[in-house]
């Protein structure tokens, strides 16, 4: 026979203040919970949409990121003839050998010194169709042959001088912003794109840092894979472009993956024992009702469930309160280094309904924790001894 | 003062209870004073180093390296006393895994640079002898498990191929600037095996005096700026700073949990002391009847809160303190001078005395104002 559960209900409302004071521990715990792990999902998210399945990403062998690798013009040339290359409508390759690098640039608001490392690519005409879902949202992309650049939507207004018309200095040259391009999110958007042959003259000189090809067959990676690694007169590893820019999102990723589980868990102890004073609270003070309910012939096992059930139930609703205040900050933009490659990067926090029934069932599993002691004292309780 | 054993009897009652309150605001203040600290290491990174160095890297970008030539020019500056180079290295152990920083350096004007890597008599020499030997960090050794004398390979990421070098000194830090976790070895091992020549990732000189900073850093970087290795100088102080801030929202974010962590416990703890002040009603009455002053029961009650503040402040900003500068965290190199400031232990205590004004203050007032023959009518 079960208690119903209307009982705990009336329960929970029969004392609202330290019922509100639990459920609103646990509810900061769950938006905490939210809120870094929203942080961690955009983080990854971003450069997890970087990359194409369909594309193939060539870098130097060794090199571990873009930053550190080199290709020189003609191992450029002999990946463009290779015959796992797609071609375009006009017949030629869809290939961008590409020059990355980072520039310091001044950030908007700070002075002088606030710098942040962004990355500029130089990329060929192909690019824009070769890199997946690039859209020029104003303006027009660079013309062959002038120092023009294209800059990405989560560049603008965080640096000076990033707006179409706009000229900006680096690498000794002043470069005129001729458009915005978006990239679904991607970390395209936290680059500066112009052509390859521009920049290579005032970077590191006649060396492209790495060549991205779309695949004739993307089922066929593997096979391209080996050809091109086997090459005796090409020293590159070859990586499929998604996974290859998932990996980069690792170690960042990983830490502030881990920094959420650290922070969540120190507040979890203690908003559980929260629950666990407030239960035993509550059970001392309903000794008479559950040594009542117990006389009524409710099995201990009923009592017991009963106070989990409550104990559960005042949590459930800090945890809903948890993702209500976890909501707005889905969407909100931040930025910070990607220490796989030292750029930095910007990206939105992700709130997923996934993620939001994860706080939900970390809340339920607080709440049951909390309440399990002071459920089973309820159920242990003397009877003769509570009716006095 | 003369109450508190009875302070204590009140909170020995319930010696679960007090446990869980006393953990729970332990807790929340060492996290407190944990992301504090995060955010206070980056603010402080621009006073992390020495303001006798002068460092300078390629204007362009920092993977842009300056050109050997340069170390002459600079030590011909008036006020520059000593120069150096280092060039990172950027190379993978094993699996990868664990990120340590390499740096190829110029043996023996580097350490006279850096005086806080402080390293044995014998095993420096040892070092600075042998072209293909490495100095290595103690957090280092220990991490892998590293032997004085043994060979390491590393993959070079930069500069392909295998490298192996024979470690042949430890180094310990004597200053928060330092991490215990990198490895040294020589330039001119780089410069044979890559066949590059001429080249240095960035140039660290020491100046007589710290308020010529500025000057001479315009001196130097005005000598270059028309070449083709334009140079952007700083003093170290800066240069840290800069990779400080590439956290960019990070720290603002920590900032924000550790309000958030505090108000959570809050309400924890004030939750407790109000239940157990609400289940003492007939206690206070007694105590009131037998001649206790409403004053003095106010006091009482708040010093029960304060006790269960004090101890979970002391508990909690105490082990921060004691544990990071035990374990010498250091946020896997990323956070230099990780340490608890007196700034945060003295926010932390400010937390506590608000946690327990907050917390006691509700159930004080109500002791004082308990009328006393309507409390002692209750049935338990």
């Amino acid at each position: 026979m079960k208690i119903p559960f209307i009982y705990n209900a009336r329960s929970v409302i029969q004392r609202p203040a330290s019922t509100a004071f639990t459920a609103v521990g646990i509810a900061l715990v769950v938006a905490v919970f939210i809120g870094m792990l929203a942080l961690a999902n955009g983080f990854r998210a971003a450069l997890a949409r970087t990359g194409s399945d369909n594309n193939a990403l060539v870098l130097r062998r060794g090199a571990d990121s873009e930053l550190s690798s080199g290709i020189d013009r003609e191992t450029a040339n002999l990946i463009a003839t290779s015959p796992h290359v797609a071609l375009a409508a006009d017949g030629r390759p869809l290939v961008s050998p590409e020059v990355y690098v980072l520039v310091p640039l001044v950030r908007v608001g700070g002075d002088s010194n606030a710098v942040g490392n962004v990355v500029i690519r130089g990329i060929s005409e192909k690019a824009w169709d070769v890199r997946a879902n690039i859209h020029v949202d104003n303006g027009h992309r660079p013309a062959s042959g002038r120092s023009e650049i294209c800059v990405g939507t989560k560049i603008l207004g965080r640096y000076r001088n990033t707006s179409i018309g706009d000229r900006l200095r680096f690498a000794g040259r002043n470069w005129d912003v001729v458009c915005n391009f978006s990239a679904g999110g991607s970390a395209f958007e936290s680059e500066i794109w112009g052509e390859n042959e521009q920049f290579m003259p005032v970077f590191r000189g006649q060396v492209f840092q790495s060549v991205s090809f779309r695949l004739k067959d993307p089922a066929a990676f593997e096979e391209a894979k080996r050809a091109l690694e086997g090459d005796k007169r090409l020293q590159v590893d070859v990586h499929r472009e998604s996974t290859f820019y998932v990996d980069q999102s690792k170690l960042l990723g990983d830490i502030l993956q881990f920094l959420a589980i650290v922070i969540t868990s120190i507040m979890a102890i203690g908003a559980v024992f929260g629950a666990v004073n407030t239960m035993y609270a509550a059970v001392a003070g309903r000794t008479p009702e559950i040594a009542v309910l117990l006389t009524l012939g409710f099995h201990p096992r009923s009592v017991l469930a009963s106070f989990l059930v409550e104990s559960a139930l005042i949590a459930a609703i800090g945890g809903i309160i948890g993702c209500l205040i976890a909501l707005p900050v889905n969407g909100f933009v931040a930025s910070t280094t990607n220490w796989s490659n030292f750029s930095e990067i910007a990206f939105n926090f992700r709130v997923t309904p996934g993620l939001l029934l994860a706080g939900l069932i970390f809340a339920v599993v607080m709440g049951v924790a909390g309440g399990f002691f002071p459920a089973r004292r309820a159920a242990k309780l003397p009877v003769v001894q509570a009716l006095r | 003062m003369k109450y508190l054993p009875l302070v204590l009897a009140n909170l020995g009652r319930h010696k679960r209870r007090t446990i869980l309150t006393i953990t729970s605001v332990a807790l929340a203040l060492f996290l407190f004073a944990s992301l504090q600290t995060v955010v206070t290491t980056i603010a402080n990174a621009a006073n992390v180093g020495s303001v006798r160095r002068l460092v300078s890297t390629s204007a362009t970008g920092i993977v842009f390296p300056l050109p050997i030539s340069y170390a002459n020019r600079l030590q011909a500056v008036p006020g520059i006393e000593a120069v150096t180079y280092a060039n990172w290295f950027g190379g993978r152990y094993g699996d990868g895994r664990k990120f340590f920083g390499q740096f190829a350096i110029d043996p023996k004007s580097y350490l006279d640079m850096y005086p806080e890597i402080s390293v044995q008599e014998d095993q420096k020499q040892a070092f600075v002898q042998e072209r293909s030997a490495a100095l290595v960090g103690k957090g280092l050794m220990n991490a892998f498990g590293w032997k004085l004398g043994q060979n390491v390979t590393l993959q070079g990421t930069i500069y392909p191929g295998d490298w192996t070098f024979t470690i042949r000194g430890t180094y310990t830090p004597t200053a928060a600037s330092i991490t215990d976790d990198m490895m040294f070895f020589h330039h001119d091992y780089l410069d044979e095996r890559t066949g590059r020549q001429g080249l240095v990732g960035w140039y660290v000189a020491r100046i007589d005096h710290p308020d010529r900073a500025a000057t001479i850093a315009k001196t130097i970087d005005d000598q270059f700026k028309n070449s083709s290795y334009p140079s952007k100088t700083g003093t170290e102080q800066a240069f840290n700073a800069s990779f400080a801030t590439m956290w960019g929202n990070v720290s603002l974010l920590m900032g924000t949990i550790g309000m958030a962590v505090v108000f959570a416990i809050l309400l924890v703890s004030a939750n407790a002391m109000m239940m157990s002040a609400r289940e003492r009603t007939r206690e206070v009455a007694i105590l009131k009847t037998i001649g206790f002053g409403d004053t003095t029961l106010f006091g009482v009650v708040m010093l029960e809160a304060a006790v269960i503040a004090v101890t979970g402040a002391v508990i909690g900003l105490g082990g921060a303190k004691v544990l990071y500068k035990a374990t010498h965290f250091s946020g896997g190199g990323f956070l230099p001078g990780f340490d608890v400031t007196g700034t945060t232990l003295a926010l932390g205590s400010a937390v506590a005395i608000v946690l327990m004004i907050a917390s006691g203050a509700v159930p004080a007032i109500r002791a004082a104002r308990l009328p006393v023959i309507s409390a002692l009518r209750q049935v338990e």
